[in-house]
């Protein structure tokens, strides 16, 4: 394997489950030395893929490497270069965080002494130097998470694959989590993570994929992918919801584009040019008549925004839908 | 980057000992090779047999449960039994332990689907390890664990009135064919388990091997079920394998109302433990390598 070697290589990719086609020809290229994420609403098709690289699943077309290595021919050799956290922390709770993590180590080959070791080095790692000797059912979600990071990294991979990472944790477990994960990636570890929350593909990733419908729709770094989404916006929160269109018809000269209106959250968002000097100018538009908001804000595109000119869908609705389909 | 940079205190604290350089960062030392067919075994065999001694509901239910109904079908239903030349106690208790073996399986199915909703077996299927060994470690295990209810349901046997009549060496032999018996319906159990997907739907599918044990020679004789069940009853594994212990036991399977000897009664028990196995072993591991 060569420094040129992609770390995942994939042409093409499909995977059906029964009508729902999981993969629809998924094509996509991680270098080695980065962070990747992809990112896509539910059911996009980001755990089917990753499945789909650890070898727990066929896929129905298409090829994929990893390092070099093809996936279907040679499962075994794939399997020594990765290492997968999943959406669960896969960990055993009546065992110790050690336990859990020796066992992964004896799997992966490890002799007694140096699965001891690598146990203790990954648990200073993570920070659970402390809990190391403790139940894993004494742990909390967030620890559980790390120990579960930690699992897939006894072997030393050369490509992590992270499903989900941060799904249901508080929000100081995540960072502490995306610390762990920052770390790692520091170290030279190559990561490719799925996500659905679009500040953590912002946090931790030097590429983002795009992928709708498993397909890849977009890629690029995160700063190329906001500035596809454009401008900076102004978003407004109407007091009243049926103030929503003569808000946003009022509002419409300030635009750079027609502004978007979302009655749920009860906002009206507008793109402008001008930055700062818009707010001021929305104001007096708003003096002039008797509509009320309860907030005004100028901020710059989110990777919401981006999903959004990208498949003109809201990220939020796929998940309902996504849910009914369920 | 204070997270990867190596506390020394830590390390003394573990039984590092190679010749690392401290200085540097935390080296995560990268496997030679993967573990073999008996590492791999052993490593998750160990896994499922510390949860069974860590979790008190595993050991209530592997180890209270049987006593439990044992104390029931003897005492509550013992009463109305009249057999033969022995008390009904020495019939009763090798019949109940055989059928105990089906119903520690429930446990077997339940853990192994627990495995798959919690995403362990994805874990352990990402690892450059044998896929049957991993199956396997787990039939392993849970046979351990009946090894251990099958002999509290014995030792409970004892303490309300059974007596073995044969020899002790026919006694053990009586016990290992048990152990072979449970290592056999282990796979089916595994099967149901991925199958089922999920703890609950595991359970519930476990019951529906219960008519088994019932419709069995394990707790009333054959002779007293309707003439139409009789054949089913008489020709199913465990009704096999409950002559087969009870023979050794008794020391004389005249003395449980059967008419063939002992031998015949171990070689019917071992033939259906054999065709258990290879039915449903390559059925387990191929449905493993692949959900």
């Amino acid at each position: 394997m060569t420094a040129s070697t992609p770390i995942v290589e994939a042409q093409g990719l499909t995977k059906r489950f029964g009508k729902v086609e999981a993969l629809a020809g998924l094509d996509l290229v991680a270098e080695s030395g980065q962070v990747l994420a992809v990112l896509g609403p539910n059911g996009a098709g980001k755990t089917t893929f990753v499945r789909t690289i650890a070898t727990l699943l066929r896929p129905d077309a298409g090829s994929l490497r990893v390092g070099g290595v093809d996936v279907a021919e040679h499962p075994d050799a794939v399997r020594r270069m990765i290492g997968l956290a999943g959406q669960y922390a896969a960990v055993e709770e009546a065992m110790t965080g050690r336990e859990n993590l020796k066992m992964v180590a004896r799997l992966f080959g490890h002799s007694r002494r140096s699965a001891a070791a690598n146990a203790a080095a990954v648990l200073a790692q993570l920070g659970l130097t402390e809990a190391g000797d403790r139940l894993v059912r004494t742990y909390s979600g967030g620890m559980r998470r790390r120990l579960d990071l930690g699992a897939s990294l006894v072997g030393s991979p050369k490509l992590l694959l992270l499903d989900e990472p941060s799904t249901g944790l508080d929000p100081r477990s995540r960072i502490e989590l995306w610390d762990a994960i920052k770390s790692l990636v520091a170290q030279g570890t190559d990561v490719l993570l799925t996500t659905q929350y679009l500040d953590e593909a912002d946090q931790l990733a030097q590429q983002v994929v795009i992928v709708d419908h498993g397909r890849v729709i977009a890629q690029g770094t995160p700063s190329e992918l906001k500035g596809r989404a454009g401008r900076d916006v102004i978003e407004i929160s109407a007091r009243d919801r049926q103030d929503l269109p003569r808000l946003a018809e009022v509002l419409a000269p300030l635009g750079a584009e027609s502004p978007r209106v979302d009655a749920n959250t009860r906002r009206v968002t507008v793109p402008v040019d001008g930055g700062t000097a818009a707010i001021p100018e929305a104001i007096r538009m708003l003096d002039q008549t008797d509509l009320v908001i309860d907030d005004i804000a100028l901020r710059r595109p989110t990777l919401d925004e981006v999903f959004l000119t990208l498949t003109g869908r809201d990220t939020s609705t796929d998940d309902d839908n996504a849910q009914q389909a369920a | 980057m204070s997270a990867t940079t190596v506390d020394m205190t830590e390390f003394e604290l573990t039984d590092f000992n190679g010749d690392h350089d401290f200085d540097s960062d935390i080296h995560i030392v990268a496997p030679q090779g993967s573990a073999g067919f008996v590492a791999t075994m052993l490593s998750v065999a160990g896994r499922t047999l510390r949860k069974f001694v860590r979790s008190p509901q595993l050991i209530v239910l592997g180890t209270v449960q049987g006593a439990m109904f044992l104390l029931i079908f003897r005492y509550v239903f013992g009463g109305n039994m009249q057999p033969g030349e022995v008390p009904y106690v020495d019939l009763l208790v090798p019949g109940f332990v055989v059928g105990s073996v089906l119903f520690g399986g429930m446990m077997t199915a339940a853990g192994v689907a627990e495995d798959m909703e919690q995403g362990f077996f994805d874990r352990l299927r990402s690892l450059p390890v044998s896929r049957t060994a991993l199956v396997a470690g787990r039939a392993v295990a849970d046979t351990g664990v009946l090894a251990w209810t099958l002999a509290v349901t014995a030792g409970v046997g004892f303490l309300v009135g059974f007596r073995i009549h044969g020899s002790p060496t026919e006694a053990l032999a009586a016990f290992g064919l048990c152990l072979i018996f449970g290592f056999a319906f282990v796979w089916l159990f595994v099967v149901m388990g991925l199958v089922a997907g999920t703890a609950q739907g595991a359970q519930g599918m476990s019951m529906l091997v219960f008519p088994l044990t019932f419709v069995s020679s394990a707790y009333v004789p054959v002779g007293s079920m309707p003439g139409w069940m009789q054949p089913i009853a008489n020709n199913q594994p465990v009704t096999a394998m409950v002559n087969a212990v009870r023979s050794l036991v008794l020391g004389d399977p005249s003395l449980a109302g059967l008419s063939r000897s002992t031998g015949h009664y171990v070689v019917v028990a071992l033939a259906w433990s054999l065709g258990l196995v290879l039915v449903f072993a390559p059925i387990a591991v191929a449905r493993y390598r692949r959900s």
